[in-house]
């Protein structure tokens, strides 16, 4: 079908004229129709996953004119690659857990609660198919209209200002993107363009000077986003104040925006620059990463820690991104959707269990795993996953993107990320030890039920997930890797153009490099690693 | 003794004036036979009057027809700009039936004074030499006057009234002056024989008297307009006036002044380009942050959207300093969703108010949200597109405008201009939290939605949202309305 992507943004959109004729207090209607919107959306975005042709083309392209308007020209223009197609899947499939989970926790104004995820839904799922400079900034703030009032309304205390911070914050950045944007299309318009079309613009041969400007504009408004330090601290906030629903969304989709914004734009539109300023990046990544391990480690509220570890998981993200390799953006891309999983998951988990005491203070809690066992089991291989456990998805995404930045440029930065992966450990498995075990000496803890069919269900596909990814990640990878070869030929082909001995890229596919089989993943991907840097990083070459 | 001569007169150009002026003038006389309970009837009168205008200015759309030996002219610049002026107009009647009577100020002059304002305003954007403007700017000023101070047993609506005829005289001299100095240089008035005189100077900008009267006229608009620092008069007149009337006035007039100084500046002075653009430059930065920033702290909605206007001035002022194709049309468009969303918003400021303007915090907003659920939304579409967020008209507006900038090299300007626009998001949205996150402390039982204020918020919806999603028709229009200067 070729309009399959239209339709899987729309959905949402059909949906929420639905929700608007069922009467507000029929709460178990609006939310039995939410889900099955959410669900049918999945179930629709289903053929694109299976029609995708494991190639860099993008496809499911709709191209349709929009807006004409004296030097403007804005087309309708949607597509998905390797490396979208996956994170629409994501949104797609972390959308019915989060109705899912808001079950019970959400009593007040449902009707408005639904429209809100679901509006979010199809600005999310716009923003990762526009292949439309223009479109994509549309949905990019579109998004934040429905993610502002989910905080604002249903938050926690401190609900105003987290969700007015998380609204200039992300405001602040995205504007000067526009301005770039707007730049960035003149540009085109000199070189015979006539419309926002993105791909084009990877073809743009700019000079470094103003590569560096647009690569800071688009870079700010990502990053902080993504978020990276120092730009952050809009996220512990959001997420502390934020429903179940809002942080689940918030972590496994919206974060995501920022760190694909670097694959699918900034990088690829601005090599040179992106090649100039990855120490600067890298660096700010690695501080991200040690910084928010550090900071979690103290945090006494549950929620709080794993937003710092959001922070942490995407500073390796972006340190797999900017290693500029396949290796490493690979690792990233899987970082992305692993870290959606998972700190899902965690969100979903710490959801579970304020539904039940209405706290999330560590020392409130103690021996938990006596009273609700099938909960400590769940959340013993969500926190596996978190940390990286071999095994588990999380060890995938992150061994990749060790290898990645140790073949590339950023051999020091990665080594010094590396301790990232045991601060993680510490963090985590500290937090789950004082939770779950030891005494059940608090009386309100003594009485606490298990997780009920609904919890389960909501769990149970996450949890499929982390041992799928973490055990057989062929799929995904083989999905993702013509367009992640294709952008990092992008990435070099502009900076390389002066250095004709470059050798070409060996025929590696990661996908068949990476062993699938638990126990031995380590160490033939171990044996792996000599290989593997020498033959791909670019500037070794110089 | 010679013979005047008469020139031949065709009164197309200026049929919709004319028409307004005769409508206005039988209303007046209507009025007298009206019994003071049914003043009413004046508004819908002159509502369907604003209508039947609105078609008879549309029908002249296309065509270029000069008049009075080229003081007034019809062409699709003034033809935008007269509909501009229309729906403000007829907004602004629509939603003051109600609050007049609630203020006990229903008297029916209110609206034949609308329209002389209108009147004045069309004959802005219509005429072609500087007396025509000077004249419409009367019109519409000394209506304005008026209407400012219209809530006579109210001290504030008096003292609004007041200070916007001094202030307002006092600009006017200015504007009168650089008028004349600008007649001294060139020895016309005529808009197009200023142009082909200076066009012909071969260093226009070392001419003293032609730069003063230019400049000096500038500031008569910049005044007009509310352009920092000629501004002061702003908050207290908005304030004070009738509600209705302020929404009027932060709309129509402003619309007015940019399309005099626009018709001005770029027919007359293009070669000149240079030294108004920078004296733009400033000014739209100057009214964009002044604006912004006075706006965070006020609690007063009303007081609040008065200095958001400045800021929107600004806004248009950066469009207007890149003084290209793409700028310019980006005014149109501009103004058009202005007056949509911000008249949409004072119409939901009227009807939580009480008598006596009281309730008009922010503070009083509180809980609106899921009381009124609709009229809510359609606050949070008028907020959303003032701030200038996708997909609403505003964003549309603001991104032609700044595009103008950028096209023309002036990056800071436009970057200016959009961290401005991110500043503007706090004031906005601390409506909405009032609205959506605060619990009620009221239950808004007093509010009665007659037909015409949810009309006007019907129109008003659709105009700040649908022009953001399908632009294209009316940025069309607005770049074949700039196509003629």
């Amino acid at each position: 079908m070729s309009n399959l992507l239209s339709l899987t943004t729309f959905l949402p959109v059909l949906g929420v004229l639905l929700l608007l004729f069922i009467p507000k207090d029929s709460k178990a209607v609006l939310r039995g129709v939410a889900l099955a919107v959410t669900v049918v959306t999945f179930l629709v975005s289903l053929p694109i996953l299976t029609g995708f042709q494991s190639n860099a083309e993008f496809q499911f392209v709709e191209n349709v004119p929009w807006i004409a308007a004296g030097p403007f020209v804005m087309r309708y223009n949607v597509g998905v690659d390797g490396i979208s197609l996956w994170l629409v899947i994501l949104s797609t499939f972390i959308m019915p857990l989060a109705v899912l989970s808001t079950w019970t926790a959400v009593e007040e104004k449902v009707k408005e609660y639904m429209i809100c995820l679901l509006l979010l839904e199809t600005g999310m799922l716009g923003a990762f198919v526009s292949l439309d400079l223009f479109l994509f900034y549309i949905f990019w703030e579109v998004m934040l209209i429905p993610m502002y009032f989910i905080i604002g309304i249903w938050g926690g205390k401190n609900k105003i200002y987290a969700a007015v911070k998380f609204f200039i914050y992300t405001m602040v950045g995205s504007l000067l993107m526009l301005v770039a944007l707007v730049f960035l299309y003149f540009k085109g318009l000199a070189a015979g363009y006539t419309d926002f079309g993105l791909l084009q613009f990877f073809n743009l041969h700019l000079d470094l000077s103003t590569q560096i400007w647009l690569f800071l504009a688009f870079a700010l408004a990502f990053a902080i986003k993504v978020p990276m330090f120092p730009l952050h601290t809009w996220l512990p906030d959001a997420h502390t104040e934020a429903p179940t629903a809002g942080s689940v969304i918030l972590a496994a989709i919206l974060l995501k925006m920022g760190t694909y914004g670097y694959v699918r734009f900034a990088i690829p539109l601005f090599p040179e620059a992106a090649h100039k300023f990855a120490p600067l990046i890298a660096t700010l990544a690695v501080i991200g990463v040690i910084y928010a391990s550090l900071v979690a480690m103290v945090q006494e509220d549950v929620k709080k820690l794993v937003a710092y570890s959001s922070v942490a998981h995407l500073g390796f993200v972006m340190l797999g991104v900017f290693a500029f390799n396949v290796e490493g953006i690979t690792g990233g891309m899987l970082q992305m959707l692993n870290h959606g999983v998972s700190t899902g998951a965690l969100f979903l988990i710490v959801g579970f269990i304020y539904e039940r005491r209405h706290t999330r203070l560590i020392t409130d809690f103690g021996g938990l795993s006596k009273q609700m066992p099938i909960f400590a089991t769940i959340f013993m291989i969500v926190t596996f996953s978190s940390i990286g456990l071999p095994g588990t998805n999380g060890f995938v995404g992150e061994f990749l993107v060790l290898i990645g930045g140790f073949g590339s440029e950023l051999r020091w930065w990665t080594i010094v990320a590396s301790s990232g992966v045991i601060l993680s450990a510490v963090y985590m498995l500290w937090m789950f030890q004082r939770v779950m075990f030891g005494e059940l000496d608090n009386p309100k803890n003594q009485k606490l039920l298990d997780l009920n069919a609904r919890e389960i269900t909501i769990m149970v596909p996450l949890i499929a997930l982390i041992f799928i990814m973490g055990l057989y990640p062929n799929p995904f990878i083989e999905k993702m890797d013509p367009a992640i070869k294709k952008l990092v030929a992008q990435s070099r082909t502009t900076t390389m153009t002066a250095n004709a001995a470059v050798p070409v890229l060996p025929a590696m596919s990661v996908a068949t490099e990476m062993p699938a089989g638990h126990p031995a993943v380590a160490p033939a991907a171990d044996a792996a690693l000599p290989s593997v840097p020498v033959a791909v990083n670019p500037h070794e070459a110089k | 003794m010679d013979m005047i001569t008469i020139p031949a007169v065709n009164l197309t150009p200026i049929m919709p004036e004319i028409f307004l002026s005769v409508m206005a003038m039988a209303l007046l006389l209507i009025n007298v036979f009206v019994p003071s309970s049914k003043k009413s009837y004046l508004s819908y009168i002159s509502f369907f009057v604003i209508v039947a205008t609105g078609f008879i200015t549309a029908a002249g759309w296309g065509g270029h027809i000069e008049s009075f030996s080229g003081s007034v002219v019809q062409d699709n610049f003034a033809t935008f700009f007269k509909l501009i002026f229309l729906t403000a107009a007829g907004l602004a009647t629509l939603i003051s039936d109600k609050y007049m009577e609630r203020e006990g100020c229903n008297h029916g002059e209110l609206y034949p004074l609308i329209l002389f304002t209108v009147v004045g305003m069309m004959l802005m954007a219509s005429g072609t030499d500087l007396m025509t403007i000077f004249l419409g700017l009367e019109v519409m000023s000394v209506s304005l006057y008026v209407l400012a101070g219209f809530d006579r047993a109210k001290s504030k609506s008096n003292e609004a009234g007041l200070k916007y005829f001094l202030l307002g005289a006092f600009s006017t001299g200015f504007l009168l002056y650089g008028m004349a100095l600008t007649y001294g240089a060139t020895g016309s008035t005529r808009i197009s024989v200023i142009a082909s005189k200076v066009s012909m100077m071969t260093a226009p900008s070392a001419n003293t008297m032609l730069l003063a009267g230019m400049l000096l006229m500038i500031t008569g608009f910049a005044f007009k307009v509310a352009a920092a620092p000629f501004h002061m008069w702003t908050p207290d007149v908005y304030e004070g006036a009738p509600t209705p009337m302020t929404a009027f006035m932060s709309a129509g007039p402003k619309a007015a002044g940019f399309a005099a100084a626009l018709r001005i500046l770029l027919v007359s002075f293009p070669s000149m380009q240079a030294d108004w653009s920078q004296l733009l430059w400033i000014l739209a930065v100057l009214t964009m942050t002044v604006g912004n920033i006075t706006a965070l702290r006020q609690d007063n909605i009303k007081r609040m959207l008065a200095y958001s206007s400045i800021a929107h001035a600004g806004y248009v002022l950066v469009g207007f300093a890149a003084g290209n194709p793409t700028g310019t049309a980006g005014i149109l468009f501009y103004m058009l969703s202005y007056t949509f969303m911000n008249i949409g918003a004072f119409a939901i400021i009227i009807l939580v108010g009480k008598k006596g303007e009281s309730n008009g915090n922010v503070q009083d907003f509180a809980g609106f949200g899921f009381k009124h659920p609709l009229l809510a939304v359609a606050m949070t579409i008028f907020l959303f597109s003032l701030a200038g967020m996708p997909p609403t008209a505003g964003f549309i507006g603001k991104f032609y405008l700044f595009s103008g900038a950028i096209e023309k090299g002036y990056i800071w300007l436009a970057i200016i201009g959009v961290l401005n626009s991110a500043a503007s998001v706090y004031y906005y949205l601390r409506v909405m939290v009032f609205m959506y996150m605060k619990d009620a402390t009221e239950e808004f039982d007093w509010m009665q939605v007659t037909a015409p204020v949810a009309l006007s918020l019907i129109i008003s919806v659709v105009g700040s949202l649908l022009p953001g999603m399908i632009p294209s028709v009316i940025l069309q229009y607005a770049q074949q309305a700039v196509k003629l200067i």
